[in-house]
């Protein structure tokens, strides 16, 4: 039975948590546009916050965007590990998320197999 | 979409989209016979130009194309299914959706997964006041967000995994237990 009086105790144990919380942690953007959410973009998302929770990657961010325009390789998924490029790849199912993080966000390889775009970041 | 929570998904970025601080979702699986649903928003509202033409395929604020779906689907699915699709929207006020199917018809979708809709909005979105209702018959869950932000003070938010995997549990328990309890009596 879970009640709003949880988050008390939740409360008290993150606090130690957020300083290892970095704005400069890896990103994970998922498209959420029509199209995108049409495609399966919700499942990808609750696969991957399922994922960061069971490994405890409690700094990695997870953001949406909108429509890219790249409809028919949805639903696009985009690492950005520091100081590495954005990494997008396209046609993302939900038994991909356990790969992409394992492999991508957690050891820096990229899965060549799924990629669909690279930019390589300024600055 | 498969799912009535993924059209909902799909509005709210609209909201989103439009600045919305705050945006209230109203679920009501049995209102007289029809499912109906309704998202009110502060956004910036659309002024009554584009709130005429918004149902069209080929009028969207994108910037990607000219073609913008979420509207004309959500209209054609409450249609297909005996309802209808009504946008009340003021600039600089707020846009408001009624969505509204015939319950029992055959092509209307089903609600879906609503608590990993709600999720996915707080946890990209975690500033928006989000506050949800929904009913069945005499049955009623509210959820605010605020409140849980209340709780949780200032440094800790829905984008920590343990208070995501704590509201997508309590937000099941919460809508099942109003089924449940509906679907007894």
């Amino acid at each position: 039975m879970k009640t709003l009086e949880d988050l008390k105790a939740l409360r008290e144990k993150l606090k130690g948590d957020i300083k290892v919380r970095q704005k400069q942690g890896t990103k994970i953007i998922i498209g959420m546009g029509t199209c995108c959410i049409a495609a399966g973009a919700r499942e990808v998302m609750s696969a991957v916050l399922d994922e960061l929770a069971v490994r405890k990657l409690n700094d990695v961010q997870v953001q949406q965007t909108g429509c890219i325009g790249m409809c028919e390789k949805e639903v696009l998924l985009d690492v950005i590990r520091p100081d590495e490029p954005r990494i997008t790849y396209g046609n993302v199912k939900p038994a991909d998320v356990k790969r992409i993080i394992a492999d991508h966000v957690v050891n820096g390889r990229i899965i060549e197999d799924l990629v669909v775009g690279k930019i390589e970041q300024e600055g | 979409m498969r799912e009535i929570a993924l059209h909902i998904l799909d509005l709210i970025q609209n909201s989103i989209a439009a600045s919305a601080k705050k945006v209230f979702l109203d679920v009501n699986e049995d209102e007289e016979g029809y499912f109906v649903f309704r998202i009110c928003d502060d956004g910036k509202g659309m002024n009554a130009d584009l709130l005429q033409k918004i149902r069209d395929p080929f009028v969207t604020t994108r910037l990607t194309r000219d073609v913008g779906l979420g509207i004309p689907f959500i209209a054609m699915s409450t249609e297909q299914s005996g309802g209808h699709l009504t946008i009340r929207s003021k600039e600089g006020v707020g846009t408001t959706i009624e969505a509204a199917f015939l319950r029992d018809h055959l092509d209307r979708p089903p609600l879906g997964d609503l608590a990993a809709t709600i999720r996915v909005i707080l946890v990209t979105n975690p500033e928006l006041q989000f506050i949800v209702r929904y009913r069945y018959g005499n049955n009623c869950f509210e959820f605010d967000s605020l409140a849980v932000k209340e709780m949780l003070g200032d440094e800790i938010d829905f984008s920590f995994p343990e208070v995501y995997l704590w509201l997508d549990a309590y937000l099941k328990q919460e809508i099942s237990k109003v089924r449940n309890d509906q679907e007894a009596t």
